[in-house]
């Protein structure tokens, strides 16, 4: 179809200002339509790429919708049990310490599955980097309730909203990995309007010079929209992840330096 | 006019149509094509010349699709 209102002159190599980075392998992503893992994707690989550090960085994918994070990310990479991508991520660092290592995983496996890997290699203060995407939700097998579900938020398994008497209350996994000592810097970010997206880079960017120093173990949860699993559309999901997550998972630092914010 | 001219090229046929840069687009350049690509997904087009190249649209795009140009403009 021909373009109405293309701009020729403008449209040269030496005028881009943006563009997807090379290092995300050129295939169509297998996320929803705006699904917040494309983007967190590309931020965490234009870090990578403005750092140069692709050759010397090894990441772990979880399972759950990530699961095939290593078919679009152009470094090497490697897949974890269900829930042990930090366990896996502490002995790739033993192995390698001068390699930067980053685990990716989503709320269903690392807040429910991997609770125990995730809070001892936090414990442990191991040089790695957790990128933890929580949308509240199992999304990849159909929307179930998982540990960060909210209070009243209808799931193919709490049909009639979560009941905290039956179900438990929600998870804020964060808050709790914050106090413990290992952990150098522990922040909560969003990635559904560009200014949260460019501040979600900038906390990969730090997390990926803490362990460049070897401070210790630097956490980032993005907090992202399951648009399929909420059964909204994307614009809508990020309306409603404004109006009921962000009350609930405030955003900001929460530890910086090893201080608490 | 303003001083900076912006021009967005989308590539169709890997627009999901999830309207995330309509959304965040200051001067609502995109707006969603009735017609449909090879997925069966309505892809964002471009619907006027506003287009500063902020950026906004190629940020926040989860599939990377939007590439932005910028080019100053001398304005008589």
């Amino acid at each position: 179809m021909e373009e109405l209102f293309a701009k020729p002159e403008i449209r040269k190599p030496e005028n881009i200002v943006y563009k997807k980075t090379n290092l995300m392998i050129d295939r169509p992503l297998s996320y929803c339509p705006g699904c917040g893992h494309g983007t967190t994707h590309r931020m965490l690989m234009e870090v990578i790429e403005e750092m140069g550090i692709q050759e010397n960085t090894i990441g772990v994918s979880p399972v759950g919708c990530s699961v095939l994070a290593y078919d679009f990310l152009d470094i090497d990479m490697l897949g974890a049990a269900h829930g042990r991508a930090p366990a896996l991520a502490s002995a790739i660092k033993r192995l390698w310490p001068n390699r930067f290592v980053f685990t990716y995983q989503g709320d269903g496996d690392l807040a429910a599955i991997g609770t125990a890997e995730t809070i001892h290699a936090c414990n442990r203060g191991e040089n790695i980097t957790i990128i933890f995407i929580n949308n509240g939700i199992y999304g990849m097998t159909g929307g179930q309730m998982a540990p960060t579900t909210l209070e009243g938020m209808r799931t193919a398994t709490s049909p009639y909203g979560r009941d905290i008497a039956t179900m438990g209350y929600p998870l804020k996994i964060t808050e709790l990995i914050a106090h413990l000592p290992g952990v150098n810097y522990v922040t909560r970010q969003a990635v559904h309007t560009p200014n949260h997206v460019r501040k979600t880079k900038k906390a990969i960017r730090k997390a990926f010079e803490i362990q460049k120093e070897k401070k210790g173990l630097s956490f980032i949860e993005v907090v992202s929209n399951c648009n399929s699993g909420w059964k909204l559309t994307p614009v809508q999901a990020n309306k409603w992840m404004e109006e009921n997550m962000f009350p609930f998972y405030p955003l900001g630092d929460m530890k910086i330096d090893g201080k608490l914010v | 006019m303003g001083k900076f001219q912006g021009d967005i090229v989308i590539n169709t046929e890997r627009c999901k149509g999830c309207e995330v840069c309509v959304a965040a687009c200051p001067f609502s350049v995109i707006a969603m094509s009735k017609d449909v690509n090879g997925k069966g997904y309505h892809f964002a087009i471009k619907v006027n010349d506003e287009c500063t190249g902020c950026t906004n649209c190629g940020t926040v795009c989860p599939d990377g699709v939007i590439t932005v140009y910028r080019a100053k403009v001398t304005t008589e």
